[in-house]
């Protein structure tokens, strides 16, 4: 066992531990699955995997209570998988069922499960982070202890509203952390050709609240710090943090495929990501027989999630005109 | 006698009662905590709630329309102030893709009650960006709700019904509204949504104006008055959603229908109650229409073209005219001085 995975293990529980590798296990296989079914042409909906970046929502989510809530972006199962959201009604918005998370009207970049914290995902890039930081707004106006968590990627940085959100939740002193999954492209585009500066907690540091880089995608220290400083937050009235947490898309940007062949990144560049995996990491240190039944159980889950959507009608035709207004 | 308010101390009164009402209530926006206070629109809020009921913010009209609609999300009312409808150009993203969207695309697991306040510029050199009327838009999409009073009685009740709405509301100000004086019941109430106001009755041709071409409108129809015609002149209050019902019965009657949008005319607003009412129409009915708005040019400042821009009282008056007696000459009224236009003074 090396050092870091020592300092990892030592700082969680076993539960926590299995917690950590149900979550990651749960998305991997989830997403594996879609992948597999998506040239099927059931799922009629683009979808941005997470395969490779799942231990930044898991991390994070895995460090908040129930009762908090996250906004995030297109590339989303993952959030929403990591912070509870209902595997089955996911997989049926995918299948554009009316049992779907949102009755087949939001597809797979609209995913929302308020009942459990997830408040939506948002297509058009940095789109939900003031709308993070405004429900941080609305829970310190009602002395809520919950706190938000911005989840977005590299390329919002660049988004002015990026900028015009962090300001106001610095002014505001507001119960959010902001976290960046940084995967080093918009697309297919690096970041080295989009942004001036090269750090992104350069960019960031400025406008006055605590800013942290995570490196190597390592699920302990996302956690531990998220768990610190959302204690802070909760406990000692402090405001925002920025977090930003290396990572790497394994397969395409949309779609189920990788895409090295298109030559704007490298699989040598991919490697020693794929080499890290989280997932596996985690598993060496979990007991064969309880892994195996963690497997299992997810497995028969994932399973019966795409049976529900597979059996799940298709909304009417009176539920184009329903929920244009609440009524 | 009842009792007269002005428009903008109608808006004030009913933010105020809306905040006493309902704790949720919440008033953002460049300066509505400053001393002008929007115009005197939020006079004596600071003071009678507090800081975090009523509160200044960066001009950062995307994310702040972000913010708004966050907090709504989480079950607070906010009421988000612009004195120039042009900033909200910076603001459409979170306004079309979230505000509009939320609802629908989450199948019905989120709505966002929020009121967006937003004033149209107009005279004294407001120029291409303090000028643009853009209730069109905002009509165009899905999800939001449109209303642009005219009359300070109008202000305060749709200003209550939108905030008390559970669903985004675009509230639309025109700056010389501002100043109109007229009956404003002291106590808290709403007015129903999606129903327009016969101003005045007529028989002869339906002329609707809307915002503050209502004014211009009722101006019109006095003129009108000496050349014998009826006008019926109808404001429609309310775009989204919009009362076509009322527009319908008083073109069956008049067979003429004349629109005066506070706005361009291309893909505008008339040219949607024009279309609405044909398409009901046309086989009952030959109806004569026309349009009148704003000039297809961006708005000049100097004031001999910017009059030019706008329709007014004795051009809609002339228009109004051709449209019911073409085989006539022309006629265009000569100015009288109780129904000039009031134009006003100032920066804001």
């Amino acid at each position: 066992m090396n050092e870091q995975d020592k300092v990892g293990l030592g700082s969680l529980n076993e539960l926590e531990l299995y917690r950590l590798y149900e979550s990651l296990y749960r998305i991997r296989r989830t997403e594996e699955k879609i992948a597999d079914v998506y040239p099927t042409d059931k799922i009629k909906s683009p979808v941005h995997l997470s395969i490779g970046q799942e231990a930044v929502s898991v991390g994070v989510c895995e460090a908040l209570e129930p009762g908090d809530y996250v906004f995030g972006t297109y590339r989303g199962h993952a959030l929403y998988l990591a912070k509870g959201g209902d595997l089955k009604k996911m997989i049926a918005e995918l299948y554009g069922k009316v049992t779907g998370c949102a009755k087949g009207k939001g597809g797979s970049m609209h995913l929302v499960d308020v009942a459990n914290g997830v408040m939506g995902t948002s297509a058009v890039v940095a789109t939900t982070i003031p709308n993070a930081v405004g429900y941080a707004l609305g829970i310190k106006q009602q002395n809520r202890r919950n706190i938000v968590v911005s989840f977005f990627g590299d390329g919002a940085i660049e988004e002015g509203v990026f900028s015009e959100s962090i300001n106001f939740a610095v002014l505001k002193n507001l119960p959010i952390i902001f976290v960046c999954e940084n995967n080093n492209y918009a697309i297919h585009s690096d970041i080295a050709r989009r942004q001036s500066i090269s750090e992104i907690t350069d960019q960031v540091k400025p406008y006055g609240l605590p800013v942290r880089k995570i490196v190597d995608n390592d699920i302990f220290a996302i956690k531990n710090y998220v768990h610190s400083i959302a204690t802070q937050i909760r406990q000692n009235n402090m405001g925002p943090v920025f977090v930003e947490c290396m990572t790497y898309r394994w397969l395409e940007h949309v779609g189920p495929g990788s895409d090295f062949q298109l030559g704007y990144r490298s699989e040598d560049e991919a490697k020693k990501w794929m080499e890290t995996d989280q997932l596996l990491r985690l598993q060496q240190y979990i007991k064969d027989e309880d892994r195996l039944q963690i497997e299992h159980a997810i497995d028969e889950e994932i399973e019966k999630a795409f049976e529900f959507a597979e059996q799940s009608p298709f909304p009417s035709e009176d539920e184009l005109y329903t929920e244009i207004f609440k009524v | 006698m009842s009792r007269e308010q002005t428009f903008t101390e109608a808006i004030c009164e009913a933010t105020h009662q809306l905040m006493e009402e309902d704790d949720s209530v919440f008033v953002m926006g460049l300066g509505v905590d400053d001393p002008k206070a929007i115009l005197g629109s939020t006079k004596g809020l600071l003071d009678a709630f507090g800081p975090d009921r009523i509160f200044d913010t960066p001009l950062s009209e995307d994310a702040m329309t972000g913010v708004a609609i966050g907090a709504a999300l989480a079950g607070r009312r906010p009421i988000h102030v612009h004195i120039r409808m042009d900033f909200l150009m910076l603001a459409m993203n979170q306004l079309i893709n979230v505000a509009a969207k939320n609802h629908y695309m989450y199948g019905g697991q989120q709505y966002v009650p929020i009121v967006i306040r937003a004033m149209i510029g107009k005279s004294w050199g407001q120029g291409a960006q303090h000028s643009q009327a853009l209730h069109s838009f905002f009509a165009h999409v899905p999800g939001i709700k449109v209303v642009m009073p005219t009359t300070p009685y109008d202000a305060k009740g749709c200003l209550v019904e939108a905030v008390s709405d559970d669903n985004p509301v675009v509230f639309i100000e025109h700056r010389l509204l501002h100043y109109q004086k007229g009956p404003v019941p002291q106590k808290l109430y709403r007015l129903d949504q999606g129903k327009a106001r016969v101003v005045v009755p007529g028989s002869d041709v339906t002329l609707i104006g809307l915002s503050y071409m209502a004014i211009e409108c009722f101006r019109a129809q006095k003129y009108l008055e000496s050349k014998g015609v009826k006008a019926e002149v109808i404001d429609p209050v309310w775009l989204v959603p919009f009362d076509l019902d009322t527009i319908i019965k008083s073109v069956e009657k008049t067979g003429h229908l004349c629109v005066v949008d506070n706005g361009w005319t291309t893909c505008g607003f008339g040219a949607e109650i024009i279309s609405q009412v044909i398409e009901k129409l046309q086989y009952k009915l030959h109806i004569k229409v026309h349009r009148m708005g704003f000039a297809s040019v961006t708005c000049p400042t100097t004031t001999p073209l910017e009059d030019l821009f706008y329709p007014n009282a004795r051009t809609i008056a002339s228009s109004v005219y051709r449209l019911l007696k073409p085989e006539q000459s022309s006629w265009i009224p000569e100015e009288r001085e109780d129904l000039k236009s009031v134009e006003f003074k100032g920066p804001f």
